[in-house]
Parts: C-alpha cells; sequence; structure tokens
C-alpha cells in the first residue's frame, strides 16, 4: 500500500488548484452528487453544443482523490461528445477497479487516478463526478448518491 | 507520609497488561502494529468475551424459556443471569426493569414505538439536544410525523457544550418526552444529564438518556441519575454486537404496549384473545440473542475486574495528553472543547479533508474514524463536512498518542 501512488504529484495539484471551479448559470445540464460515507458533495455544470459539451464546470467540497477527480475530468470531456464521454467512462472506470486494466492511452492525465483501485474504500470518491456528469448529460437535472 | 503509602497501595493501572486480553490488538495493519483508537465506533473484545460467548455455543445452547430438557434450562439460565448481571451494572431496582434489543438504536426506537407514539398528540413536545446522534434524532422525528407532535431542538455552543439555559427555556408543560445523550459520540461532550432529567422531571416529562458513548467510560447509576429509560449497546461496551439494553422503569414499561409481536412475548394465544408476558419478556419477542447477552455479561464482569472507575481515569489521561499534543500542532483544530469530555477527540487538518487523513493514518496502521459520526446536525453546525475522530479505550496507551502523532506527521509530508 504505497500512498505516494494514491496522491500523485498530478492528484496532489489538481486538489489544490482545481481546474474549471465554479458554476455555469444558466447551465443546459445540471446535478448534484453525493457521497454519504465521507460527506462529499459536488455540482457539475455543462453547457452544449449539440452532443458535444462546449463548456464545463464542477464546484464542491471533497476530499482530494474526488476533487482531482472532478477538476482531470472537466479537462479531459471539454470538447467531447456524449459517445466519447461515456467511452472514457468506461475507461476511468476499469482504470479505478480492475487489477488488469493495462495503461490506455486515450485517458491521459487520467491515468494519474490508478493508484485509487488499491484502496476500493476511495473509488466512490474518484467516481462520484463522473456519475454526477452523467446524471446531468442524461437528466439535465438530478441529484445522485453514491450510496 | 500516611498519604503517600495509601497511593503507593493503589496500583497503577497497568494497560499493556490489558492489551494482551485482546488478541486482535496484535494484528499488523499495512505493515505496522495496529494503533486502534476507534473503540467509540467499535470497542474490541477481551478474551474473556470471546471464551464466555464460545462456552456458551459450546456447551449450553438451545432455545430459552422453553424446553423442560437440560440444555434449554443452561441456555435460559445463561440468558437470565446475563440480565441480572446487566441489572448489577447499572444498578437498575429488578431485572424486570433490563430489555435486551440489539443495541442503542433498537432501545430508542422502541421507546419512540411504545412509549411516545400511542401517547403523543399534536401540540406535544420531544426536546432533544443538538448533539444528537441520528438514531436519537430519527425515531422522534418519526413519532412526530405519526402523531402531530413537535421536535425541539437545544442549541449548542462553540465548544460543543449544550447551552443549558437555553434548554431549561425549552422546557415547559408541553414537553412530554426528552432525549438526549449522556455522552456525544462525535465531540465527546458530557452533558450534564442528572440535572436536564431534574428539570425535565419538573415539567412531567419523560426522559430517555442515550447511553452508548457513556457506559463505556463511566460508572452509570440508572437510580442515581433518575433515568425514565437508559439505552446503550454491547459492542461499545467491549461486548458482542447484536446486543443491547434498554432500561425501562418498571412503572413506564408496565403501562407500555408490546412493539414487537411473537414467541416469547405471550402467555396465552387464542384466536379470540392473547395475554401478553410479563416484564421484561413483553418486549422480547422472538429467540432472543443468547450468546450475545452472555458475551455481554462477561464484558461487565471483565470491566468491574480492571475497576470502571480506574478505566475511566486512565482513558482521561489519555484524552489530556492527546489533546495537549494535538493543541501544539498548528494544523490542527480540535472539533469539541468542552470543559467534560470523555474518551473522544474529533479533530480536523488545514488542506487535508477527513477522508484523505483517514486514508494516511491507516497506512501507518492508525484507526480513527473519519466522517460524519452519524451526527450531521453537528458537522452543519461547525461548518464541516466531516472530522477524523480519535477515541480510547481501556487498551490504549501513550504509544498509541504518539503513533497517532506521527501518522499525523506523515500526512502533513504527503500533502505538504
Amino acid at each position: 500500500m504505497d500512498l505516494k501512488e494514491l496522491y500523485r504529484d498530478v492528484i496532489l495539484d489538481h486538489n489544490r488548484h482545481p481546474r474549471n471551479f465554479g458554476r455555469i448559470e444558466p447551465a443546459d445540464g445540471r446535478a448534484d452528487g453525493h457521497n454519504p460515507l465521507c460527506g462529499d458533495r459536488l455540482s457539475v455544470f455543462v453547457v452544449l453544443d449539440g452532443e458535444r459539451v462546449a463548456d464545463i464546470r464542477f464546484e464542491g467540497k471533497g476530499c482530494a482523490i474526488s476533487t482531482a477527480s472532478a477538476s482531470l475530468m472537466t479537462e479531459a470531456v471539454k470538447g467531447k461528445d456524449r459517445t466519447a464521454i461515456r467511452a472514457l467512462f468506461d475507461k476511468v472506470h476499469a482504470l479505478l477497479t480492475r487489477a488488469d486494466a493495462a495503461p490506455d492511452g486515450a485517458l491521459g492525465k487520467l491515468a494519474a487516478l490508478s493508484g485509487v483501485r488499491e484502496f476500493p474504500v476511495r473509488v466512490k470518491c474518484a467516481s462520484l463526478c463522473w456519475h454526477t456528469l452523467n446524471a446531468a448529460l442524461e437528466h439535465g437535472a438530478a441529484t445522485i448518491s453514491t450510496e | 507520609m500516611a498519604a503517600n503509602v495509601s497511593l503507593a497501595a493503589a496500583p497503577p493501572y497497568d494497560a499493556e497488561r490489558v492489551r494482551r486480553d485482546f488478541p486482535i490488538l496484535d494484528t499488523m495493519v499495512n505493515g505496522h502494529p495496529l494503533v486502534y483508537l476507534d473503540s467509540a465506533a467499535s470497542s474490541q473484545r477481551p478474551l474473556a468475551v470471546l471464551r464466555a460467548v464460545e462456552d456458551y455455543e459450546t456447551h449450553s445452547h438451545a432455545n430459552v424459556h422453553r424446553g423442560v430438557h437440560a440444555l434449554s434450562q443452561a441456555a435460559t439460565a445463561a440468558y437470565e443471569g446475563a440480565r441480572e448481571r446487566v441489572r448489577r451494572f447499572i444498578n437498575a431496582r429488578t431485572t424486570r426493569e433490563i430489555i435486551f434489543v440489539r443495541g442503542t438504536t433498537e432501545g430508542i426506537n422502541l421507546v419512540a414505538q411504545a412509549y411516545a407514539r400511542p401517547r403523543l398528540r399534536a401540540g406535544d413536545e420531544i426536546l432533544i439536544s443538538a448533539l444528537e446522534h441520528h438514531a436519537n434524532i430519527v425515531p422522534w422525528q418519526m413519532v412526530c410525523e405519526q402523531t402531530g407532535c413537535t421536535l425541539k431542538v437545544a442549541p449548542i455552543n462553540r465548544r460543543g457544550e449544550l447551552q443549558l439555559e437555553e434548554f431549561l427555556k425549552l422546557l415547559n408543560p408541553r414537553t412530554r418526552l426528552v432525549a438526549v445523550a449522556h455522552v456525544s459520540n462525535a465531540l465527546g461532550t458530557v452533558l450534564p444529564v442528572k440535572r436536564i432529567i431534574e428539570a425535565a422531571h419538573g415539567f412531567g416529562a419523560v426522559v430517555l438518556i442515550d447511553g452508548a458513548q457513556a457506559v463505556p467510560h463511566s460508572r452509570v447509576d440508572v437510580r442515581a441519575l433518575g433515568a425514565d429509560f437508559y439505552a446503550f449497546s454491547g459492542h461499545k461496551l467491549y461486548g458482542p454486537t447484536g446486543i443491547g439494553v434498554l432500561y425501562g422503569r418498571e412503572e413506564l414499561l408496565a403501562a407500555m404496549p408490546p412493539w414487537q409481536a411473537g414467541g416469547d412475548m405471550i402467555l396465552t394465544v387464542s384466536f379470540e384473545k392473547t395475554t401478553y408476558n410479563e416484564l421484561p419478556w413483553k418486549f422480547e419477542a422472538g429467540t432472543p440473542n443468547m450468546s450475545g447477552a452472555v458475551g455481554l455479561a462477561a464484558a461487565m464482569d471483565y470491566l468491574e475486574s480492571l475497576g470502571v472507575e480506574a478505566i475511566a481515569a486512565h482513558e482521561q489521561r489519555l484524552l489530556q495528553l492527546a489533546t495537549a499534543e494535538l493543541a501544539r500542532l498548528p494544523e490542527i483544530d480540535i472539533i469539541g472543547t468542552a470543559a467534560h469530555k470523555a474518551s473522544v477527540l474529533s479533530f480536523t487538518m488545514k488542506g487535508v479533508h477527513p477522508h484523505d487523513l483517514g486514508t494516511i493514518l491507516d497506512a501507518e496502521g492508525v484507526a480513527v474514524r473519519t466522517g460524519h459520526h452519524c451526527a450531521m446536525p453537528v458537522m452543519t453546525f461547525f461548518g464541516l463536512p466531516a472530522t477524523a475522530r480519535a477515541s480510547f479505550g481501556c487498551y490504549n496507551t501513550e504509544r498509541d498518542v504518539a503513533s497517532l502523532v506521527q501518522a499525523l506527521g506523515k500526512a502533513r509530508e504527503v500533502f505538504a
């Protein structure tokens, strides 16, 4: 169990200086995510251009893993269409949960989250933002919970 | 000189010897010896408890109160013997006042549904404190929904103490029931329950005390307190999970309807009329948790062999030491600084979320609770999503405090 694998420099940097942090109002889609286990809350705001996420922001309070994951996610999905985002989520999910997940170039900086899988109770922290983004894209407005 | 002699005669509390009674404390966690600072969530069990449970299961188990055969008699004797042990531990008047339940939560729900629900009406009030665990909030919210009565909440101050004057102002003739913790699980604050009970009785209100966090850390005498109901859990008292106690004054319990129905809680059943069993069995429908009760009784024997007061004094020393050590760290904020606290040290670290802190401490073998501690209103009051909480039990040592401080240094390093 190596803490350095979990708290890599990229993670610590995005935790300290989250990118795309804030609200978009009005937004085309918005969802609130909640992790009752640790009290983490975050909201995701998206502006759509057809199928494409033209802009995205998030705000909330959470642990380093959840904040960094959300920050990395906003950078990764901005400009992508729904299909590409769904494919990326699948890759992130595999990265977080599967010990045999092979490094995937498409993940880019998101690969920094690979250390999370050694800490199963923290997987929810990293995936909360993705579930919240999904809800924002699919339902327009919703509250989702990790429990 | 005489004073010195008598001091020397009192043997010092030997936590190292106590540790040897708890095999789980030898566990290695992530390459480090376990430092268990989460007894407020659930304490570990000494060999005496493990052996009592095993002995019951191996030699004495059958169903209770039913068979005339030898094992059924042995099981009944063990189970009812445990009830008498509990009665002595909290100084209840009679075993008719000792109801075995699954834990504190079930005890509170029993009172909510069997005492409060049939009696309270719109206009009546239930008074709780802002320090309560969810288990002493939600059952009363349900009673309010069911009866139309109102829930009132007495505030706390920034130290995490109940504002007693405000509490007293909220008491009035409409107050039918007061439900407060004896010790706050989130902050460790000890509430002035004797004073609360006296004041509530002055208005004719009945008082339930949530004693889950108090019984492991102090001598509780339900009659000296004057409590009407007092609930606690076995697993926070070095006993098994799935067993707990609801103490209730006989007069109140006798007037309450059963809250669950089934075997053991009846005397006679016909399709026309059923008569309910006597106390305490009226509230124990179905086959009870006999091995749990036996384990709980063994835990009480064990605690008394160490001395409940000696344990409490030892824990106070550790709490004071840990508080002083953490107060020296500029990045640590201690949450809950009541003048009177028991066993619990809640804190946050600047720039490090409690959840990250929990993971880093765990990597060092140090087990603390992180989160809202099932007391979200307390967290909201302090404007925090969560805290880290170290809690001390009879087996913790000054070395454990040093390990905590060292692991906090590690967290500072990771997040530097």
